[in-house]
């Protein structure tokens, strides 16, 4: 048996990461990049697929070099060298994992602020000014120890949930499309119920240019345009320009997943969740429910248009004149003593629900 | 020359049993930690193949994008009752009820279990339960998936839902008892010498488990009592629509159901670390650190829960802690797969069916790992979240590693306890097919997943369709892979070659006894002549011929004549009294 020479080691580690770093660059594992955070995620996962892939070849290496080197002839019975350990060497490789999985935290952190994701109350900018009092929980938490009748204002104020849901559902044809579900109450510190994902840096003191809210309900999304009463079944959203998307459920979970965006968030009925992002690239893209929420999960997908601003503003125009109508019905018609095929029925042009399709819902609540 | 083996052998000559147990009893109500151990072994593989029709029906759906082989609820029944299975009532009772009952008293020299009937009732838990759970596809089976999230499990039909939460709060029952039983037989039952640093490996990964099974368990059944009152009576725990809160639920099922991941491979971890260190004739490298990492791994398993969240409504600084607990984990798991590579460096390996298995387990486990860190990292958690990479990532750790290890276990085993060999060329063609299929089966699914296949889905965009089909003929290869295994265990059990005490010159107590072991297991308490791993220990002329290596350097050689060495080397010590520590021969 022969430990192999300096030089065969020294290239085969050159080969190995040679081949680690040409495959992180080119996997080809990925749908294209369709929003401003998307590239940060994207390095971040060459990263982590460089160093897996090194990873990975060294311990297959090992595995097939032994299998072929160290493979005992038949005959021989004896037994192999008494080595039990060697602590420079299991130091070593408890430090060296230690040390990478250290680097992939704070690069994930740093993509994660990036996103602004540790901004935990981004989304009062776009709220009210009051709101900002009470948006340093570190404020709260001083205030609680001195006088309790301000800081019991204060806690009540630093209920980003409930304000939340309240200042959505101001809008009209939001507040058509979602059931009343009590609203989850934040811890005073920490314990914020209502997260968010996908803001940069530089905007976190600045509203939104363009707040549009999604209500995900089995089995489709509704997409509501504050400012305009229009209700639709796909996402249009302009490119380049700063969109904020609230989201809620109606019933049980669902997550809205746009996987050129890579951003996910669950919609969660009492929470209200948001995502924040810039799309940098026209197109369409598919809008996927990411949570099991009953038989047709699989059938839970709409698109998202990202198009240029006049097309947008276009867009919207001509959806504002069909959603006054189907509005109109909406409201006139109570959900409560109606079933879900009633309720969904006007919508089912927008959300390109076809007739066969409401069929088969119909044959599924039939039976079940 | 005299070897290790041959010492323990002669050591143990005593407490060899002369009279095999009866085989009737393997076959009834018995409190026979054997019995029970194959009881276990035999039922759970039983619904491991079950679990394997339900996946080849999922296969079978998805091999085309169009929802056309079983109605949509169906096929949520199908893929919840999979996986509820697989976890449920093959790999946790098969690796700790299984190997557990049967390995736990032979490696420490006792004569059974702490509590025998406690053993026994822990198991007969298991087959109704099961049936149970079988039977709820007469009656409209659970269809919210295997974590049955709120609010979808409260609308679900609920004769379906009640059956699920029931099986669950059982097998969930005989976890805790089984995890008190061997908590209770390693800690009193161990034969004198038998410190816990002398233990085979196996004993602490059970020891690992257990705790995690005992402080975890009791948390899933509250969460399970809670949500049966929100299907039965109304109530509103988890319901939105009352004031409740869904995400209450998730932290509560995950806050078990991450542990139960670490209480699927721990024990397949002690059981690789046995396999490895016979089959390549080598002391496991680095004892004290991969068993400590276990208990490092118990630990840390219990603050990792809500990475299962990351897209669920959960505070960023949560998000942050997870991401870094669970980062951390991957550090000891390292560690034990860097030792059994070395282990094997250097060996001399005879290539046998259980080696292949745990081979094959440390290659696919590795990339279950790096893709765990990779599910760990937020952002792109964020990204692959419910979908099809994270599929591949848990088929990867939970097939690819507890399987295949509870397969290598099956090959090393099974000469013990049926007291013949298994035939090495099914054996081998029993590993390729998997590895192969496997490979097939669950490799595409990462490309699937980043690209925006989102799981548990009946249907999916046709641009798939390639991608799906290579899975759905991966999951057939390995449909046919169990054939040559049952064939092989079936066919060796009855005319296979009779395997004599210790095939494989293994070092550990289980081997110092007659195969199969009689009732009560030894004739005699067993001595420790030898340590667990001290391959190599009779045989001190062998040149130490492996990497990193020094022997004219005194503090990295430590050999016999080490200047370091203030007291005898424990391995060669003639004194039997200087004995019984962890060698010192660090080279």
């Amino acid at each position: 048996m022969n430990i192999p020479s300096q030089i065969t080691t020294l290239l085969a580690g050159i080969l190995l990461t040679l081949i680690s770093f040409w495959y992180g660059q080119n996997h080809n594992l990925l749908p294209v990049e369709a929003s401003k955070n998307a590239a940060s995620v994207d390095s971040l996962f060459n990263a982590m697929l460089t160093i897996g892939t090194g990873i990975f070849l060294l311990v297959a290496g090992i595995l097939i070099y032994s299998a072929i080197k160290f493979r005992r002839d038949p005959d021989d019975t004896s037994d192999g060298p008494p080595v039990h350990g060697n602590i420079p060497l299991e130091i070593l490789w408890t430090a060296i994992p230690a040390i990478i999985v250290l680097g992939i935290s704070v690069y994930s952190f740093d993509v994660y602020m990036d996103e602004n994701g540790m901004n935990p109350m981004d989304h009062m900018a776009h709220g009210k000014a009051q709101h900002q009092v009470a948006a340093q929980p570190g404020n709260a938490v001083a205030q609680l120890t001195g006088s309790p009748a301000f800081a019991a204002t204060l806690v009540s104020q630093a209920d980003p949930n409930q304000q939340q849901a309240e200042s959505i559902l101001k809008d009209p044809a939001t507040n058509a499309v979602r059931e009343d579900i009590p609203q989850r109450k934040d811890a005073p510190t920490l314990g914020t119920v209502s997260p968010r994902v996908g803001s940069s840096p530089e905007k976190t003191e600045k509203p939104a240019e363009v707040v549009i809210s999604a209500t995900g309900m089995q089995y489709a999304w509704l997409f509501t345009y504050p400012g305009t009463e229009v209700v639709a079944g796909e996402l249009h959203v302009p490119l380049g320009r700063d969109v904020l998307i609230n989201i809620s459920a109606n019933d049980v979970l669902h997550a809205f997943w746009v996987p050129e965006f890579r951003l996910k968030q669950d919609a969660v009925p009492g929470r209200q969740t948001e995502i924040r992002f810039t799309p940098t690239r026209e197109g369409q893209y598919p809008l996927i429910c990411a949570e099991l929420c009953g038989a047709y999960h699989g059938a839970m997908k709409t698109i998202v248009v990202v198009e240029p601003q006049e097309a947008y503003d276009s867009w919207l125009q001509s959806q504002e004149v069909a959603s006054a109508e189907v509005l109109d019905r909406a409201i006139a018609a109570n959900p409560a003593t109606m079933t879900d095929e009633e309720y969904l029925a006007p919508y089912a042009q927008d959300i390109g629900i076809t007739a066969a399709a409401l069929e088969q819902l119909h044959s599924h609540e039939g039976h079940s | 020359m005299t070897q290790a083996a041959q010492i323990q052998e002669e050591a143990n000559q005593l407490a060899h049993g002369n009279k095999p147990g009866n085989w009737k009893e393997y076959f009834s109500f018995s409190t026979d930690h054997k019995v029970i151990g194959i009881q276990y072994l035999v039922t759970t593989f039983f619904f491991y193949l079950i679990g394997g029709v339900l996946a080849t029906l999922v296969r079978t759906e998805l091999a085309t994008p169009e929802s056309d082989f079983v109605s949509r609820e169906v096929y949520n029944s199908l893929f919840t009752v999979h996986a509820t299975v697989m976890i449920f009532l093959w790999i946790v009772p098969g690796a700790t009820g299984g190997f557990g009952n049967y390995l736990i008293p032979l490696m420490i020299g006792a004569r059974d279990m702490a509590f025998p009937r406690l053993n026994a009732l822990a198991f007969w838990i298991i087959p109704p339960t099961g049936l149970m759970l079988m039977s709820s596809f007469l009656v409209g089976a659970p269809g919210a998936g295997w974590t049955n999230y709120p609010p979808l499990s409260l609308v679900s039909p609920k004769a379906g839902e009640m059956i699920w939460i029931l099986s669950i709060l059982l097998l969930g029952t005989s976890s805790i008892l089984a995890a008190v039983n061997f908590i209770v037989t390693i800690f009193k039952m161990r034969v004198p010498g038998m410190g816990l640093n002398q233990m085979p490996l196996f004993c602490w990964s059970m020891l690992a488990t257990s705790f995690l099974a005992l402080i975890a368990t009791p948390v899933l059944a509250g969460a399970m009592i809670l949500l049966s009152f929100d299907v039965l009576i109304g109530t509103a725990f988890f319901n939105p629509t009352g004031g409740g809160d869904p995400i209450i639920y998730q932290h509560l099922f995950w806050f078990y159901s991450h542990p139960a991941v670490y209480i699927m491979i721990l024990p397949i971890f002690g059981m690789i670390s046995e396999i490895v260190s016979v089959h390549s004739r080598k002391p496991i490298f680095g004892y004290k650190a991969i068993a400590y990492s276990s208990i490092a791994i118990c630990g840390l398993g219990l603050i990792v829960w809500a990475h299962h969240m990351f897209t669920s409504g959960t505070p960023p600084w949560l998000r942050m802690f997870f991401m870094i607990t669970t980062m951390v984990i991957s550090v000891p798991t390292g560690i034990k797969i860097f030792s059994w590579l070395a282990t094997l460096w250097g060996g001399k390996l005879d290539m046998s069916s259980a080696l292949l298995f745990a081979m094959g387990f440390i290659c696919l486990f590795v990339i279950g790992g790096i893709s765990g860190v990779m599910t760990a990292s937020v952002p792109f958690d964020i990204h692959v979240h419910d979908t099809y990479f994270v599929v591949a990532h848990l088929h990867y750790v939970l097939f690819g590693g507890s399987v295949f290890g509870l397969y290598g276990g099956f090959y090393h085993w099974f000469p013990k306890i049926t007291g013949r060999m298994m035939s090495e060329a099914w054996g081998k063609a029993h590993f390729w097919l998997t590895f192969i299929g496997f490979n097939l089966a669950f490799m595409p699914m990462h490309k699937l997943g980043m690209e925006g296949m989102n799981r548990r889905v009946a249907e999916y965009d046709p641009k798939f369709a390639t991608l799906n089909l290579i899975c759905t003929i991966g999951a057939y290869l390995l449909a046919v892979s169990t054939i040559p295994f049952i064939v092989n265990a079936t066919w060796s059990w009855l005319r296979g070659k009779p395997a004599g005490d210790n095939p494989w010159r293994a070092l550990t107590l289980e081997w110092m006894t007659t195969s199969p072991p009689p009732v009560e297991n030894f004739e005699a308490d067993p001595v420790l002549a030898t340590g667990p791993y001290d391959y190599g220990m009779g045989s001190r002329a062998t040149e130490v011929d492996v990497p990193f290596s020094e022997a004219d350097d005194p503090t990295l050689s430590a050999g016999p004549s080490s200047t370091l060495r203030a007291k005898p080397d424990p391995v060669v010590a003639a004194n039997p009294s200087d004995r019984g520590d962890e060698s010192y021969n660090r080279e």
